[in-house]
């Protein structure tokens, strides 16, 4: 797999297809897409940029541990649920708002942080299962 | 009432509260903390002193609040002359042990552990004794085998405590949980989940045809608890813990928990056959086992222990004979040794501390340096012998006036209990005398008079015991005559006085002194005759306890290693074993297979995909390598996720498309990462066995599929979510708004799972880098193997 042209490539193709995975999460309420989509779409992306450049760069280019970033989705979707504390209805209810941004009206839910929540969550465990595996014999 | 329902509430956390501040207060004032914190049960006392005349006219106070009213759980109590009894009897010696532990413990560096330990356990007996309903009682019978664990492991740096403590765990424990199983039975058969309402409910328990079974289960709890033959080895082993916890637990409350049970379910339980069988047989053998037992013995803390048990026994026999005497004896000879046995104990304690032995052969003429302990020594081995004028004269006399009377083999019972008194009127003076008359032998530490703190216990509880014979009359009124009408279940007065009533029990209470004093003249070689009998005997029931124990041990690593033998292969032959059959035998059985279906009338590119995903599986089945085989499924499930695009799933299709591309990737990884060899050479046979395990499975689900869409389709959840998405929703995806909405909790469940499955196998991973490393927590040289890795 150590061809010029992968290697040359890969950085471009992973750069597309990451960005490529945070707009699927982002459809994904009203077309087909969203969280968990993105998420595989991110950790292939990973893994082709760990196949073609190793592990160590794509430990540097995500900078946290994966298991991290899996933890720190968890702990997001958790909170989106627990927002509907404050407003004072059940666990996991579904909050929106509209702000205005530069004239355009922007929905935010909660929902959309658990789903963002998801995304992480399965980049980081994919991720970090791929990578230990890729790893050769500790560094 | 609510305020007195408060206050009660009150009282019975004042232990837990010491419990809480002990550890402080002991840091700021050392061990004289122990006067501040003798308050908290000496409040709950005077508490539960001022139900006396109200209990002594006979009522019954039943009170409570509503804990989980949902569960239907109430957090409520039953006073009546029995519980009454125990809770004054907890508290007031509780307090007296809380002083003496201040004393006896002083300097201790972990004195307010101790004190919180003893106040927890105070506590848990408290709410144990009080309990009305069924669980509460069950919550706080655990709660004291755990706290006494706390206590008798207390110096936990010694291999016997931590023995001892783990032995009375597992014995009172294990007893708990088929305490626990009879309660639910009795509260299935009755239908009363609380003790009022079962005292209310009369006969049914006796009538059912489930009594035995309820029975049995109960006295495995209570048999536990009260240390009766087999089981009573655990209660000398526990004498490991430091002497204000023999006094307090093994004397006076915790071991009489048992017999309390006994004697609160005796209205309901008691009468019949087997209770008038069992009860006496083993409270008989116990009596009998104890004293032999002790009179070898020459450690005063076993000895005393060794008599507990007998006087256990000595209890449940009488519990057993049902016989209005018999009821009279149980009551007056509970408070009696009580009141003696936490007495001789804490003496016992006080010559330990000031002379650095408990050797009954290595002490002697300590009256001149210790008159005061010396005194209350000699005070309540005159009740413990039953000698007038002290309270254990009453008891006995009651007892000898029962037995005479005693309705089956009076004989039999009356020679063992004479002869259980006997022995126990030996040691109570080999106990109390010994050690301070004869000549002065020379001890470890020289003694002195114990400061007030130690001498306060014993002291009181001695002159309680010749008091309240003295006033008997009064006494009666109020402590004896409701007890015993609880115990029996109607009105009862006790009338027994010092005053010595001619006639057969005197004549049996004069015998059995008699034969105590020829015993005690003749101690050391009773002591070597029984030394000698008990070698011949062989090993006893502590040995068997050991047995069991490592048993067990070796029983559940059998059962491990034939449930996880540790070879992946086993495990997922056995998962899609159980996967195929759970498919097929079903339909099988009930004919429900589907009807097969016409020719489908397919399009041409859906027969080129469905082509495709042939030609994938033959590459699977021919390929030489693992590699080719693993890319190969790809193919296949590619085919799949495009007919899933087709029929319109796109989310569904999309998702298949990542998960099959990362499980070619990862599975790739996977052998490369395990060194596998590279080609499959699994011999025919176990090929063929392979082959038709994966057919069945797939058949299985192809089968299922067919059946499913074969059977009228219910819209009404298709229909709510198409109309909702929506409206409440805000989302036009209905699958993905199902997914991080409506079932939202579900999908975090899902997360954390896939969370945690990132970190096993991160784990497992790092584990094989490692090496061979050795993980069973039984290893020796685990320490090594647990070395932290450097990344």
């Amino acid at each position: 797999m150590n061809t010029v042209i992968f290697r040359t490539a890969a950085p471009f193709l992973t750069a597309l297809m990451l960005l490529f995975s945070v707009f699927v999460l982002l459809r994904g309420h009203n077309e087909p897409g969203g969280g968990f989509i993105g998420g595989l779409v991110a950790a292939s992306a990973l893994a082709i940029y760990g196949i073609a450049c190793g592990v160590t760069a794509v430990r540097r280019a995500i900078i946290f541990h994966p298991l991290a970033i899996a933890g720190f989705g968890l702990l997001a979707s958790t909170v989106a649920g627990l927002l509907s504390v404050f407003s004072g209805v059940p666990f996991m209810t579904g909050l929106w708002i509209y702000p205005h941004l530069f004239g355009v009206e922007v929905p935010l839910s909660s929902v959309m942080l658990f789903d963002a929540g998801v995304y992480l969550v399965v980049v980081g465990a994919i991720t970090s299962i791929a990578l230990a595996l890729e790893e050769r014999e500790v560094e | 009432m609510a305020s007195v329902t408060g206050l009660t509430f009150l009282a019975l956390c004042l232990p837990f509260l010491g419990a809480m501040i002990a550890p402080a207060a002991v840091r700021h004032l050392g061990h004289n903390a122990a006067w501040p914190l003798a308050l908290f049960p000496a409040l709950a006392f005077l508490h539960f002193a001022g139900f006396l005349p109200d209990i002594a006219a006979g009522h019954s106070v039943q009170d409570g609040f509503e804990w989980v009213p949902s569960l239907n759980l109430r957090f409520s109590w039953l006073l009546d002359g029995l519980s009454l009894t125990f809770a004054l009897l907890i508290t007031g010696i509780g307090t007296l042990i809380v002083l003496y532990s201040g004393g006896y413990l002083k300097g201790h560096a972990d004195q307010g552990r101790f004190f919180s330990f003893i106040f927890l356990f105070m506590g848990s007996m408290l709410g144990l004794v009080v309990s009305d309903s069924f669980l509460t009682l069950f919550v706080f019978w655990e709660l004291t085998s755990i706290t006494s664990f706390l206590l008798i492991g207390f110096d936990h740096q010694r291999e016997a405590a931590r023995r001892a403590a783990l032995q009375a765990l597992v014995v009172t424990g294990g007893g708990g949980l088929l305490l626990l199983a009879g309660l639910l039975l009795i509260w299935q058969i009755t239908g009363a989940a609380d003790m009022s309402g079962l005292l209310r409910a009369g006969g049914a328990l006796r009538e059912s045809p489930l009594y035995l079974a309820a029975l049995i289960l109960i006295l495995g709890g209570a048999f536990t608890k009260s240390a009766q033959f087999p089981f009573h080895f655990w209660l000398p082993n526990a004498m490991e813990a430091p002497t204000p916890v023999s006094a307090y637990l093994h004397s006076a409350t915790m071991v009489k928990a048992g017999v309390y049970l006994l004697m609160r379910l005796n209205p309901v339980m008691g009468g019949t056959m087997a209770w008038e069988m069992i009860l006496p047989v083993f409270g008989g053998m116990t009596l009998l086992v104890g004293t032999l037992l002790a009179i070898r013995q020459t450690d005063l803390k076993l000895k005393l222990a060794y008599t507990t048990v007998s006087s256990l026994g000595l209890l449940v026999l009488l519990t057993g004979f049902g016989s209005d005497d018999a009821v009279e004896a149980a009551v007056l000879y509970l408070v009696a040794h009580s009141l003696f046995k936490g007495a001789l104990f804490m003496v016992a304690g006080i010559v330990d501390h000031e002379t650095g032995t408990r050797d009954i052969t290595r002490l002697g003429g300590l009256r001149t340096a210790m008159p005061l302990t010396f005194a209350a020594a000699l005070a309540a081995a005159i009740s413990m012998g039953g000698l007038p004028p002290a309270f254990g004269f009453l008891a006995k006399e009651e007892i000898a006036a029962a037995l005479a009377q005693a309705s089956p083999w009076p004989i039999v019972l009356t020679i063992v209990a004479i002869a259980g008194s006997a022995l126990m009127f030996a040691v109570a003076f080999a106990v109390a005398l010994k050690p301070f008359i004869g000549a002065r032998v020379e001890t470890p530490r020289h003694p002195h008079e114990a400061p007030p703190l130690l001498w306060l216990g014993p002291v009181v509880l001695a002159i309680l015991g010749l008091a309240a014979a003295m006033v008997s009359g009064f006494w009666h009124a109020y402590v004896s005559s409701p007890m015993a009408s609880a115990v029996s279940g109607k009105g009862m007065e006790i009338s027994i006085s010092l005053v010595p009533h001619f006639g057969m029990p005197l004549a049996l209470s004069a015998l059995t002194v008699l034969i105590g004093v020829l015993v005690y003249w003749k101690l050391d070689s009773a002591r070597f005759l029984m030394a000698v009998v008990l070698r011949k005997l062989g090993p006893g029931p502590d040995h068997g306890f050991d047995a069991f124990i490592s048993g067990l041990v070796r029983l559940s690593h059998a059962v491990s290693r034939f449930l996880q033998p540790g070879r992946l292969e086993i495990y997922v032959t056995v998962t899609f074993l159980c996967l195929a059959a759970m498919l097929l035998v079903p339909p099988v059985l009930y004919g429900e297979l589907p009807a097969i279906p016409s020719r489908p009338n397919m399009q041409w590119h859906e027969a080129a995909i469905f082509l495709i995903a042939v030609i994938g599986l033959a590459a699977v089945v021919t390929a030489r390598d693992r590699l080719t085989a693993i890319v190969s499924l790809g193919i296949q499930g590619f085919a799949v996720a495009v007919i899933f695009l087709l029929f319109g799933a796109p989310d569904l299709s999309f998702t298949q498309f990542m998960v099959e591309t990362l499980s070619v990737v990862i599975l790739a990884l996977v052998m490369t990462r395990l060194r596998l060899s590279t080609a499959d050479h699994r011999p025919p046979l176990q090929m063929l066995s392979h082959a038709a395990l994966a057919i069945a499975c797939g058949l299985g689900f192809g089968l299922l599929l067919l059946k499913a869409t074969q059977e009228p389709f219910d819209l009404t959840l298709t229909a709510f979510f198409s109309h909702y998405s929506k409206l409440i929703a805000h989302g036009a995806n209905v699958v993905n708004v199902i997914i991080v909405d409506f079932r939202g909790t579900d999908t975090l469940g899902e997360i954390a799972v896939v969370t945690i499955t990132g970190l096993a196998i991160l784990a497992l991973i790092r584990i094989r880098a490692g090496g061979e490393r050795k993980l069973a927590a039984n290893d020796p040289d685990v320490e090594e193997a647990m070395e932290v890795e450097r990344p």
